[in-house]
């Protein structure tokens, strides 16, 4: 597997009348070609943004910094020429909400085949029946190719959105919430539907959720982002099955496992609201929500540290909490 | 909530209230509620530039209305004892020139001012109570008063929406063409004629009220129709009319010049449209007299141009989203 | 156009519309919809005419009370003829009467006599509905692509140089009076007088004694040019403002971020995904504000004696001739709603979200 993505210390910065909002404030993250990476977290932790500054999509008042290296070129310092290019070739988005991502005064067919003719992909003769296959491979008859967005029910929608991305075969696919709005059946079908295509044809993926149990059945790694952050990333399953930070345990016990009884004594949900981006708390800024919460936290604010490291350091999984590093460094001294 | 928007009345703030040795009244507290309000409100307005030009060039010019018969002798706007001769050009002792008759184009250009102005307030204050009582009737009515609300609220938006698409100008000029001939009529005929917009737009307004809890608790608590119309409804839809009324000035004064350039006017009175149509009617225009008719059409544009930056500084203060509007 | 090899060139500037054609619904049930939506648009028509009917009634009969005494002030009249006048216009019958009588002509295209120029209104019309066509149909077109087309730069950019200029210029410009407009532009560009020589005729439609086709056209389009100027710089502010600030609605949409992260560019994306949108409310606005183009098109025709409608509405006013103002305010009238009827008719055609 090769690193398809590789995301460096990015900070999002949106300029208000009020001063400055950090929105993403040093996020690092890797995608493997053919594999999915799971980003968690509420609404407000800067998971959007993120997708959108991947591509560079965000409006003028975003200030982006760090790198961004799809396929080891850097979107943020790219030419605005090859950022067009860049942009639906290598990396498509499948956007939440489809109602309001398709124009709605174009026919479906049209918005499907608009990034192949753009990108010439595909011989202007055959883009009807390119459009036809992806259709078809969505599972949407061709024949509704001419009908306008609102025809369709929510699922076509979104099944549409990801027959859009499929058009120019990018090799990454970031899908923004891609199932959030469906009831449940149709959610299976497409999460269903986008899973088989990283596994079918080794593109990379990003799927984007407030939803653990959807990630952790889809996944292959996880990260959980908090206030801009990441604060713990590592093998899907076991950062739901044994989360190492706190907000992470918080959010696996937020989604009950059945047949586990520990989950359904366990509380559910978590007191207290996000902090404030523009004035975020001193130290770890999830720390008035923490139920372990030391005096320690109030002054450091912790970066990643590796949960579990084998004898050299090393490990798949990282956390940022005082109670994985330092602290439990110190623990396993006072009690080898 | 009285406050233009959610943040000021949020503003209206606890440590004030804690200085307060007594518990004041419920109406003093309002009342408090409403000048912080006030101030607020004067402070987004004074962030927009155009409207403070616009707000300055209308004091000044109503300034002006307002003193004229101290600089201007009105004996000298009579054509029979008109003090120069016909068509002088601009000079020391007519800056704006005479006209055919040797009156001061200055002075009958101040003096238009008092009428444009007066005729430009009242129709709009036609107009507004108008249009509001329609709109604020038509959308009370659509979300209460069972079957037979709605159909009044239909009927009177049909009304509405009729009046809306015929021309205006048709209308009022009808109107002012078979009533007697006066001030009086050129308001009504004017204020008759121009409300449909602020009726559409009070009873949007109006719907957004209906639905806030207090307004349903109103109506549970047994708050009759009048009750809830004025007590809840019509406060809340004030800010929109302000908006709506500083524009309307700046048509009715338009309107206003229009009918009498078309021969509606009193010719008794001096106004702007009726020096223009005197200009007209004079040969002045194919004779290039440019100081009689350039200063009365240059005072509407100004006027109305200040009116309209006013009220787009009023409603984007009102509604934050239309932001850049400026 | 020019591309590097890394820039993904543009296709084929009408892009890839059409290539879907619209799946048939067949079936008795869409025709049905159809059908009820236009009855439906056709009732509120019928109604909205027969209100002005019952309207023009209202004005010129029954609220001037005597409308000989109202036509004839001012002139030496004899009671003798008031009698005669009384007469032919039909006022000696009772009011129902009247008012029948004038439905039935109405329905014959019968809008009575002209007390100004002894012939029927209806004739009078038509011999000026050509002109007037003509002014204000081509400062309507001109317009509204002008006005569309400056308000989807300015509100593109909202805050931008290109939006406060143009926003400033409209502004200014719908604040002056047409008619004031229209004069100032006679005493520079056509009175001849100071600096600039008479550039164009001061007023009518065509010379006398111009004759031959090509010549007719030509001094026509001279004599054009300062009417369509007039009501053109009145009627395109609101034209822009509407459009600016429809397109500011569609500026935050989510299909544009799609089209973006498609890799459009910036022209693009608001040609061929975000105008269609926000045109859309744009042309009803501009269908329902067509009232004032026929009020700009009284003004500027009486400035510039245009032979039209509009000054024949104008002569009607000064004599004052009743029976003329009642037919002109009529048919005025009655084309705003009958425009207003097509807009609502083919609005469908164009946003496929209201498609019965």
């Amino acid at each position: 597997m090769t690193t398809l993505l590789d995301v460096r210390d990015l900070h999002v910065t949106y300029r208000a009348a009020g001063g400055d909002v950090p929105a993403v404030r040093g996020v690092d993250l890797t995608v493997e070609s053919g594999s999915v990476l799971g980003l968690a977290g509420e609404s407000g932790s800067g998971k959007s943004t993120v997708a959108l500054a991947l591509l560079r999509l965000l409006p003028g008042t975003a200030n982006t910094t760090g790198q961004i290296l799809l396929e080891g070129e850097d979107v943020l310092t790219m030419r605005w020429g090859r950022l067009r290019a860049v942009r639906w070739m290598d990396a498509a988005i499948v956007f939440q909400g489809a109602l309001h991502a398709l124009n709605p005064v174009r026919r479906i067919g049209d918005q499907i085949a608009e990034p192949m003719l753009l990108h010439r992909t595909v011989a202007s003769g055959r883009v009807r029946g390119r459009v036809a296959e992806l259709l078809e491979r969505v599972g949407i008859p061709a024949s509704r190719a001419g009908d306008h967005p609102h025809r369709l029910s929510g699922g076509q929608r979104q099944r549409v959105m990801i027959a859009m991305a499929l058009a120019c075969e990018p090799r990454l696919i970031i899908a923004d919430e891609a199932t959030t709005a469906l009831d449940v059946m149709i959610q299976a079908q497409v999460l269903e539907l986008l899973w088989g295509l990283t596994s079918d044809q080794g593109i990379g993926m990003i799927m984007i959720s407030h939803d653990l149990s959807v990630l952790a059945a889809h996944c292959d790694r996880l990260a959980v982002m908090y206030a801009g952050r990441v604060v713990e990333q590592g093998p899907a399953a076991e950062v739901v099955r044994d989360p190492a930070h706190p907000y992470a345990s918080a959010l696996s016990s937020a989604f009950p496992r059945i047949g586990d009884p520990a989950s359904r004594l366990a509380p559910r949900g978590l007191a207290g609201e996000p902090p404030d981006p523009a004035a975020p708390p001193p130290g770890c800024v999830f720390r008035p929500r923490c139920a372990r919460a030391q005096a320690v936290c109030a002054t450091v604010d912790p970066p990643l540290y590796p949960v579990a490291p084998d004898h050299d350091g090393h490990s798949t999984r990282h956390a940022a909490c005082v109670h994985v590093g330092p602290a439990r460094a110190a623990e396993r001294k006072e009690h080898p | 909530m009285s406050a233009p928007n959610g943040r000021d009345a949020r503003a209206a703030p606890g440590p004030e209230r804690a200085t307060t040795p007594v518990p004041a009244g419920p109406a003093a507290l309002a009342w408090r509620r409403r000048r912080v309000a006030l101030a607020a409100f004067a402070r987004s307005f004074a962030r927009h530039r155009a409207g403070l030009v616009g707000l300055a060039a209308l004091l000044a010019i109503s300034a002006l209305a307002l003193t004229a018969p101290l600089f201007v002798d009105e004996a000298g706007l009579s054509i029979t004892r008109a003090p120069g001769d016909p068509y002088e050009p601009p000079s020391r002792r007519y800056p704006l020139g005479t006209d055919n008759f040797g009156r001061s184009v200055l002075d009958l250009v101040v003096w238009g001012a008092r009428v444009s102005l007066t005729v430009g307030f009242l129709a709009t204050f036609v107009s507004v109570a108008l249009g509001t009582v329609i709109g604020v009737a038509a959308g009370h009515f659509a979300s209460s008063g069972g079957l037979a609300g709605r159909v009044v609220s239909t009927v009177l938006m049909r009304i509405t929406d009729w009046f809306l698409v015929l021309p205006t100008l048709v209308l009022a000029v009808a109107l002012a063409a078979v009533l007697p001939r006066g001030v009086g009529t050129i308001i009504l005929a004017i204020g008759l004629t121009v409300w449909p917009p602020t009726a559409r737009l009070v009873r949007a307004q109006t719907l957004a009220v209906e639905a806030r809890p207090y307004v349903e608790r109103a109506r549970a608590l047994g708050g009759g129709h009048a009750h809830v119309m004025a007590w809840h409804v019509l406060p809340n839809v004030m800010p929109v009319v302000l908006a709506q009324t500083t524009l309307l000035v700046a048509t009715s004064i338009i309107a206003e010049s229009t009918l009498s350039f078309l021969g509606m006017g009193d010719p008794a009175t001096v106004s702007w449209g009726g020096i223009l149509e005197a200009a007209r009617n004079a040969g002045a225009i194919s004779a290039g007299i440019w100081w009689y008719m350039i200063p009365p059409g240059l005072a509407i544009a100004v006027v109305a141009l200040s009116f309209t930056l006013c009220g787009r500084a009023v409603e984007s203060v009102l509604n934050p989203r239309l932001g850049e509007a400026r | 156009m020019t591309s590097t090899p890394t820039t993904t060139g543009e296709p084929a500037a009408q892009g890839p519309t059409g290539a879907f054609p619209a799946r048939g619904r067949s079936g008795s049930g869409r025709l049905w919809r159809v059908l009820v939506y236009v009855s439906g648009k056709l009732l509120t028509a019928v109604v909205s005419l027969a209100a002005v009917v019952v309207a023009g009634f209202f004005l010129f009969r029954i609220l001037p009370g005597d409308p000989v005494r109202a036509m004839t002030e001012g002139r030496e009249v004899t009671a003798q003829q008031r009698e005669e006048l009384r007469r032919q216009f039909g006022l000696d019958q009772p009011l129902w009467q009247q008012f029948l009588d004038y439905c039935a002509g109405l329905a014959r295209f019968d809008l009575g006599t002209s007390f100004q120029y002894r012939e029927p209104v209806a004739d009078l019309i038509l011999e000026r509905l050509g002109p007037t066509v003509l002014l204000a149909g081509t400062g309507t077109v001109v317009a509204a692509l002008l006005g569309l087309f400056l308000g989807t730069r300015a509100g593109w950019r909202p805050g931008g140089r290109a939006d406060r200029t143009h926003t400033a210029v409209a502004l200014f410009l719908w604040s002056v009076p047409t008619f004031w407009l229209g004069l100032l532009l006679i005493v520079v560009l056509a009175s001849g007088r100071g600096f600039v020589p008479g550039l164009f005729p001061t007023g009518g439609m065509v010379d006398p004694g111009v004759s031959g086709a090509l010549d007719t056209v030509l001094n026509t389009a001279w004599h054009l040019v300062l009417p369509v100027a007039t009501m053109v710089a009145v009627i395109y502010a609101q034209y822009l403002m509407i459009m600016r600030s429809s397109l500011m609605d569609e500026k935050g949409a989510d299909y544009l971020t799609t089209a973006r992260a498609k890799g459009l560019r910036d022209g693009l994306v608001r040609r061929r995904h975000a105008v269609p949108n926000a045109l859309l409310p744009t042309v009803t606005l501009i269908f329902l504000n067509l009232g004032q183009v026929v009020s700009g098109v009284i003004l500027v025709e009486t400035v510039f004696s245009w032979p039209g409608l509009g000054q024949l509405f104008y002569s009607g006013l000064r004599v004052p001739d009743l029976g003329l103002v009642q037919g002109l305010f009529v048919v005025f009238a009655a084309s705003v709603i009958l425009m207003n009827l097509l807009a609502d008719l083919v609005y469908p055609l164009l946003d496929p979200r209201v498609r019965p």
